[in-house]
């Protein structure tokens, strides 16, 4: 898609179909001949990861939706049926529960990796926010497709998820009854959920179309941030990283694997093995891993609306980051200072994660009881969420902003080449041997 | 999208092809707009979810210091029978500092104080409080730990009202009608 097309049809039919469909020269422009720069490393093999993951839930999904009933009354025993009388429905359950958890572990590596290299600065903007899409489109997705069991977790989760939007003034509960369909959760909400589960994967199938057409644009950014300047720069994507993608992939299906065969449910909440009782709410509820640290923000603060709408807003940060970044370096490898906040932020955005699983009013540190400030004691997981849902908005609105303007970044190289052949003792072109890159 | 600004050739009206311009696309939007509505409405409570009867409950199923869960409209609702210490304790805190206030003596039917019919759904995000936990001798839920007295008025927490109290009327001494 950039530069012009090297694909030149072979035989007879491709000519034939080429004049009428160039499918074969758009698959061999994006996947066979894309120039791609020659130094990613391991953290970009994680777009390919993702589309694996994709594929995944949408081919057990499918399978799934045979045998499951989207009823109040039958949806909880044929998910069970799956799991003991359908042929290997077992294997292809817990792919799917599994898969969904494996899918945000490869979706977080892919953003913090855009977020240590910039890939998020001009021209990539558009790039990143249709990522941040397919990322809402995910949480959407999985929040849903987690009721479908009809346990307790399923139930009771959606009742709080559903609530956070009662939280606005006016609108607020006339549309939590737009979406349940009724005075509470019931099954007109577990009938539109299962509609908009199995619609919102092929929306994100789109969205990854437009995805990597965004990103064939301006191509891949690269450890550096430094632009390609030129062909010597840059690989073929094929073999180069189909090869480097594919046994990223392989290691990566180990760990899904191991998930699968040999504890399927260490990610789940063994609550959720109890049909929904509407009567009786689980006495720890939580969410999947994936959105504790959303959990935690909301729970930091002590107003409802308040506390939705900083949830909303750690996200919000995401869309508006290209323009809250004021610096042109894009890779941290050259800026020392925001390095450490960025690693901050990692731990932080972890640290709210831990918070979001725990009880708000246990002590972080066991049996020490500090003082009260304002509503709970400082040695609580709610004063730690707040402590680091302030850093989470500082790394956006105030750290980034202004480090940007400040720092002095290191000096970058002058090409993606460079750095690796002036640490070369021949850097020089003095032998034959000093670089066949080199030359024109 | 009126297309003033068109060139237009010699003989032809050019208020004629706006007019025809402007005609379509209100016609269309029209028609659009007017299918949106029945496409979001399709996902309001439907008749027969509307037409949710209310219930009769009779009171001697419930003892002193005991309460009932009953199922009204998908929720749970709270029939508790108080006792003389639980409703001296919601009066006690009637001039407290309270975030939604309102006197114990208005979230009972006159003269019935031991009766207090709460929908059971905290009013944070709707999951179940239970009886017995928290600091107010109330009601305590377990999702995001807000804290409800026994009156059912919120203490403490992220909760921004008291439980609500729905419409019901004694039929009896014994037997009330929720709804």
């Amino acid at each position: 898609m950039s530069g012009h097309s090297t694909y030149e049809p072979k035989t007879g039919f491709e000519r034939w179909l080429d004049t009428r469909l160039p499918i074969v020269r758009l698959a061999w422009d994006s996947v066979v001949d894309f120039p791609t720069p020659k130094n990613l490393n391991y953290w970009w093999t994680f777009g390919g990861i993702l589309a694996v993951c994709l594929g995944i839930q949408l081919v057990t999904g499918i399978v799934l939706v045979m045998h499951y009933v989207p009823h109040v009354d039958h949806a909880f025993a044929s998910v069970e049926r799956i799991m003991r009388d359908v042929n290997y429905g077992w294997l292809i359950r817990y792919m799917h529960a599994n898969g969904a958890s494996m899918f945000f572990v490869a979706v977080y590596i892919h953003m913090f990796r855009g977020l240590y290299y910039g890939s998020y600065k001009a021209p990539r903007e558009v790039l990143w926010i249709i990522g941040c899409l397919i990322y809402l489109a995910m949480m959407a997705t999985a929040f849903m497709g987690y009721v479908l069991p009809w346990g307790q977790m399923s139930f009771h989760g959606a009742v709080v998820i559903t609530n956070l939007l009662g939280a606005f003034p006016i609108v607020g509960n006339a549309i939590t009854t737009l979406l349940w369909g009724g005075f509470a959760v019931d099954n007109p909400t577990l009938n539109r959920f299962f509609s908009l589960h199995y619609l919102l994967p092929f929306v994100i199938a789109g969205l990854v179309a437009l995805h990597i057409w965004a990103l064939h644009v301006p191509g891949n950014n690269n450890p550096t941030g430094v632009n390609v300047k030129s062909k010597e720069d840059t690989v073929p994507f094929h073999p180069y990283y189909t090869v480097k993608d594919g046994f990223a992939i392989a290691v990566f299906l180990i760990l899904f694997a191991t998930f699968v065969f040999y504890n399927p449910n260490a990610l789940g909440h063994a609550d959720n093995y109890i049909p929904a009782n509407p009567l009786v709410t689980p006495a720890h509820i939580v969410p999947e891993w994936y959105f504790l640290p959303f959990y935690a923000i909301l729970r930091a603060v002590p107003d409802k609306l308040g506390g939705v709408l900083a949830m909303f807003g750690a996200i919000a940060m995401l869309f508006a980051l290209p323009w809250l970044d004021t610096s042109k370096v894009r890779s941290m490898r050259y800026r020392p200072t925001a390095k450490l906040y960025f690693f901050i932020f990692v731990v932080v955005c972890l640290v709210l994660g831990y918070c979001g699983g725990k009880l708000p009013d246990d002590h972080v540190i066991p049996g020490i009881s500090t003082f009260k400030l304002i509503d709970a004691d400082l040695n609580s997981f709610v004063w730690l969420s707040r402590l680091a849902t302030l850093y989470y908005f500082a790394y956006f609105l105030v750290i980034l902003p202004i480090l940007g303007l400040t720092e002095t970044p290191l000096p970058q190289p002058e090409s993606i080449s460079s750095p690796v052949l002036s640490s070369h003792p021949a850097a020089t072109p003095v032998g034959a041997t000093a670089s066949p890159e080199k030359k024109g | 999208m009126g297309a003033t600004s068109e060139p237009h050739g010699s003989g032809d009206d050019p208020n004629r092809r706006d007019f025809i311009h402007i005609a379509a696309i209100a016609a269309a939007a029209g028609a659009v707009g007017s299918l949106a509505w029945p496409f979001i409405d399709q996902m309001n409570p439907a008749g027969d979810t509307l037409a949710l009867a209310s219930v009769e409950f009779d009171l001697t199923k419930v003892a002193e210091g005991q309460q009932v869960v009953l199922k009204w409209r998908g929720k749970p609702l709270f029939v508790r029978n108080r006792t003389a210490a639980e409703v001296a304790a919601a009066v006690k805190d009637d001039g407290a500092d309270l975030r939604d206030p309102q006197k114990d003596e208005d979230r009972h039917k006159p003269g019935k104080a031991q009766w207090l019919v709460v929908v059971g759904t905290c009013t944070h995000l709707g999951c179940v409080p239970t009886f017995g936990g928290g600091d107010y001798g109330g009601w305590f839920c377990p999702c995001h730990g807000s804290h409800y007295d026994t009156s059912g008025r919120i203490r403490k927490g992220p909760a921004p009202k008291n439980l609500v109290v729905p419409e019901y009327d004694f039929l009896s001494d014994t037997k009330v009608k929720i709804g």
